[in-house]
C-alpha cells in the first residue's frame, strides 16, 4: 500500500493521545486507592487530560486531508453496523468529549466524593467519568486497529497483532509523554510513569517483533494464477492496459527500494524502543525534563517511520494485476 | 432474485480495447459528470476507467499464448467493498445485484478500493469520489432505447462478442449456459466474494487422426479382391486426371 501521510499522523497522534490519556487516568486510580499520593487537581489531571485533548485533535484534523470531501464526513458516523471506520468515526469525537470532560472537571474542580469504602478509597465523580473515558478509549484503538485487521486478504494486517500493536504502541507513546509531563508538574509520579513506560514498551517490542516476523513469512493466498484464473506456472503480465500509471499504481505501490523498506525496519526498531528507554533512564535519573522530552520525540519520529512501514509492507492483491506497464 | 452480470470470454477476445473506449465514452457522457481525464494526449495520461484490457502471457516461448484480459468490476455476490464503506455510499441493489456509488454520499476515503482485492474501484480525482462499473445503469433499463440496445457499452461495443450479459440467477439465461456448459470461472475465489461476472477459459479445438483413419478399410473394392495393386501413397487415378 502507498502509505498516506494523513493516516499516518491520525493514527500515530490519536494514539499519543488516548495513550496520554490512559497514563492520567491510571495516576488517578492508583491515588483513589490510596497507591500514590493524590496530584493538583487542575495542574496534572486537569492540564494532562488537555493535552491529550490537543493531540487527539491534531489527529482528527489530519484525518480531514485523506478525504476527497471532507464537508460531508458527517454521513460517515452512519454505518457503525457494518464499517470499522464508521465506528472509529463515531469512537474518536466520544473519546474527546468525555477526555474534555474529565479535563474540564478537574480544573474547575467539579468533583464530588460519591461514595467511601472503609479503608478510606474514595470513588469520585471524575474516577466515573474517566472510566468511561477509558473504556471508549480502549473501544477507540480497537476500531482504528480493525479498521486494518478486517480486510482479510491484505494478510500483513489481518490478524490480532494489527489491534494490539495499535493499542500497545499508542498507550506506550501516551505513557512516554506523561512521564515528561510528570517531571514537570507531578515529580513524584515520575518514577512510577517511568517504569510502568518501560514495561508497556518493552510488550510493545515483542508484539510489533511478532508482527514483523509474522509478516516476513507470510505466504499469499492469491496469485497471478487464481487472479486471472489460468492454471499455468508461468505467467507474465506484458500490458496492464494503460501506460501512464492509475490510481492502481499510486495508491497501492510504495515505489520505494527494498533498501528503503529495510532501513526504515530498523530505523524504527532502534527510534521507538530501546532509545527513547534510555533517555527516559538518563532522564529520570538526572531529573532532566529534556532528555524526558526527547525520549518522547524520539519515539514519536520513530512511530511516524513504523506506521509508514506498516502501510507499506501490506502487500495488496490488486497489485497482481499492475505488475508491468 | 436478479443478478446482472458479465460473462467474458478469454477465447475470443482479441485485445482490441473496443470495449474500454466505449465504457468510457458512454460512462464520461452521464447525468455523474464527466470520468477524470487528464494528459490523454501527454507523456503520462491518467483518468478514471471502469474497464481495462490487460495481456498476459502463458507460457514460456515458443510455447506461449497471449491472453487478453478485461478487467472490470465484477459486482460480488458478497462484496466486500460494501460493509466497508462508512457512509452507505457504496451499495449493492436488491433488485438485480448491482454494485454501486452513490456520489452524492461519498467522501473519497478510499477504504472500499482497499476492500476490493481486483483493484476494479478507481477514484475520481477530480471530483474526489470513488467510481467504478455501473454495468451501465443508466441504459440497461432506458425504455426511450431499442432493446436490442438496452445492453451495457462494454457488451454493445465488442466486435468479436466476447462479452456477455444476462442474468446468472437464471438458470436458461445466456450467460449461466455459458457458465455452466463453457467451464466459466470466477476470479480470486479464495477470499469468497462469490463474482456474479464470470470468464470462459481457453479452448482448443483439436482434430485427433488415427493412422488407421487415413486408410479405407472398408474399401468395397477389396470385397472383389480387385484392391489397389501399387504403393497406399501411389497417385490414382482421381490424382492425375481432373476435370
Amino acid at each position: 500500500m502507498h502509505p498516506a501521510f494523513s493516516v499516518i499522523f491520525l493514527t500515530t497522534l490519536i494514539g499519543v493521545g488516548q495513550g496520554l490519556f490512559l497514563a492520567i487516568f491510571t495516576g488517578q486510580s492508583y491515588s483513589a486507592v490510596e497507591l500514590l499520593p493524590a496530584e493538583d487537581s487542575a495542574a496534572f489531571y486537569g492540564t494532562g487530560a488537555m493535552i491529550a485533548l490537543v493531540f487527539l485533535a491534531a489527529g482528527l484534523i489530519a484525518s480531514v486531508f485523506h478525504l476527497g470531501r471532507p464537508e460531508r464526513a458527517w454521513r460517515a458516523a452512519s454505518q457503525w453496523r457494518t464499517s470499522w471506520l464508521s465506528r472509529e468515526v463515531i469512537a474518536l469525537p466520544a473519546v474527546m468529549g468525555l477526555v474534555f470532560l474529565y479535563g474540564l472537571m478537574h480544573y474547575f474542580g467539579w468533583d464530588t466524593v460519591l461514595f467511601t469504602s472503609k479503608t478510606g478509597a474514595r470513588l469520585q465523580l471524575t474516577l466515573v467519568v474517566g472510566t468511561l473515558g477509558a473504556i471508549a478509549t480502549f473501544a477507540l484503538f480497537l476500531c482504528t486497529g480493525m479498521i486494518y485487521a478486517a480486510i482479510k486478504f491484505l494478510q500483513e494486517w489481518s490478524n490480532p497483532l494489527t489491534v494490539i500493536n495499535y493499542l500497545l504502541l499508542g498507550t506506550m507513546s501516551g505513557f512516554t509523554l506523561v512521564t515528561a509531563f510528570a517531571s514537570y508538574s507531578a515529580p513524584d509520579l515520575v518514577r512510577f510513569f517511568g517504569v510502568w513506560t518501560t514495561i508497556i514498551t518493552v510488550t510493545a517490542f515483542l508484539t510489533r517483533s511478532a508482527s514483523l516476523i509474522r509478516n516476513a513469512r507470510i505466504k499469499y493466498k492469491s496469485s497471478i494464477q487464481t487472479a486471472i484464473g489460468i492454471r499455468h506456472n508461468q505467467i507474465q503480465q506484458k500490458s496492464m492496459g494503460f501506460m501512464g500509471g492509475s490510481v492502481n499504481t499510486r495508491d497501492f505501490f510504495h515505489h520505494q527500494t527494498r533498501l528503503f523498506m529495510k532501513s526504515i525496519k530498523w530505523i524504527f526498531l532502534v527510534l521507538v524502543f530501546p532509545l527513547p528507554l534510555i533517555c527516559l533512564w538518563a532522564g529520570i535519573n538526572q531529573a532532566n525534563i529534556s532528555l524526558l522530552l526527547a525520549a518522547f520525540g524520539v519515539q514519536y519520529i520513530g512511530l511516524l517511520a513504523e506506521r509508514w512501514l506498516f502501510f507499506a509492507q501490506a502487500n495488496h492483491p490488486q497489485n497482481l494485476y499492475y505488475q508491468t506497464v | 432474485m436478479t443478478q446482472l452480470a458479465l460473462v467474458i470470454d478469454l477465447n475470443v477476445c482479441v485485445g482490441c480495447h473496443a470495449c474500454v473506449t466505449s465504457c468510457k465514452e458512454w460512462n464520461t457522457s452521464g447525468a455523474a459528470g464527466p470520468l477524470a481525464d487528464d494528459n490523454p494526449y501527454g507523456a503520462a495520461p491518467t483518468g478514471t476507467f471502469f474497464n481495462r484490457v490487460q495481456t498476459y502471457e502463458v507460457g514460456v516461448f515458443p510455447n506461449t499464448e497471449t491472453v487478453h484480459f478485461p478487467k472490470s468490476c465484477l459486482h460480488c455476490e458478497d462484496p466486500p467493498c460494501v460493509p466497508v464503506c462508512p457512509t452507505g455510499a457504496s451499495y449493492k441493489r436488491e433488485s438485480d445485484g448491482i454494485v454501486l456509488v452513490d456520489y452524492d454520499k461519498c467522501i473519497g476515503c478510499r477504504y472500499c478500493s482497499w476492500a476490493c482485492p481486483y483493484g476494479v474501484r478507481e477514484i475520481d480525482e477530480h471530483q474526489k469520489v470513488m467510481k467504478k462499473c455501473t454495468l451501465c445503469v443508466d441504459r440497461i433499463y432506458d425504455e426511450s432505447l431499442p432493446e436490442s440496445e438496452r445492453k451495457p457499452a462494454c457488451v454493445l461495443a465488442c466486435p468479436t462478442s466476447a462479452r456477455l450479459y444476462g442474468d446468472v440467477h437464471d438458470p436458461q439465461s445466456e450467460v449461466s449456459i455459458a457458465i455452466r456448459e463453457e467451464g466459466g470461472y470466477a476470479l480470486m475465489p479464495e477470499w469468497g466474494t462469490k463474482p456474479s461476472n464470470h470468464y470462459l477459459p481457453r479452448r482448443k479445438t483439436r482434430l485427433h487422426i488415427h493412422e488407421d483413419e487415413l486408410v479405407r478399410a472398408d474399401n468395397p473394392l477389396k470385397k472383389e479382391q480387385r484392391e489397389h495393386a501399387g504403393p497406399i501413397d501411389a497417385p490414382t487415378l482421381d490424382d492425375i486426371t481432373s476435370w
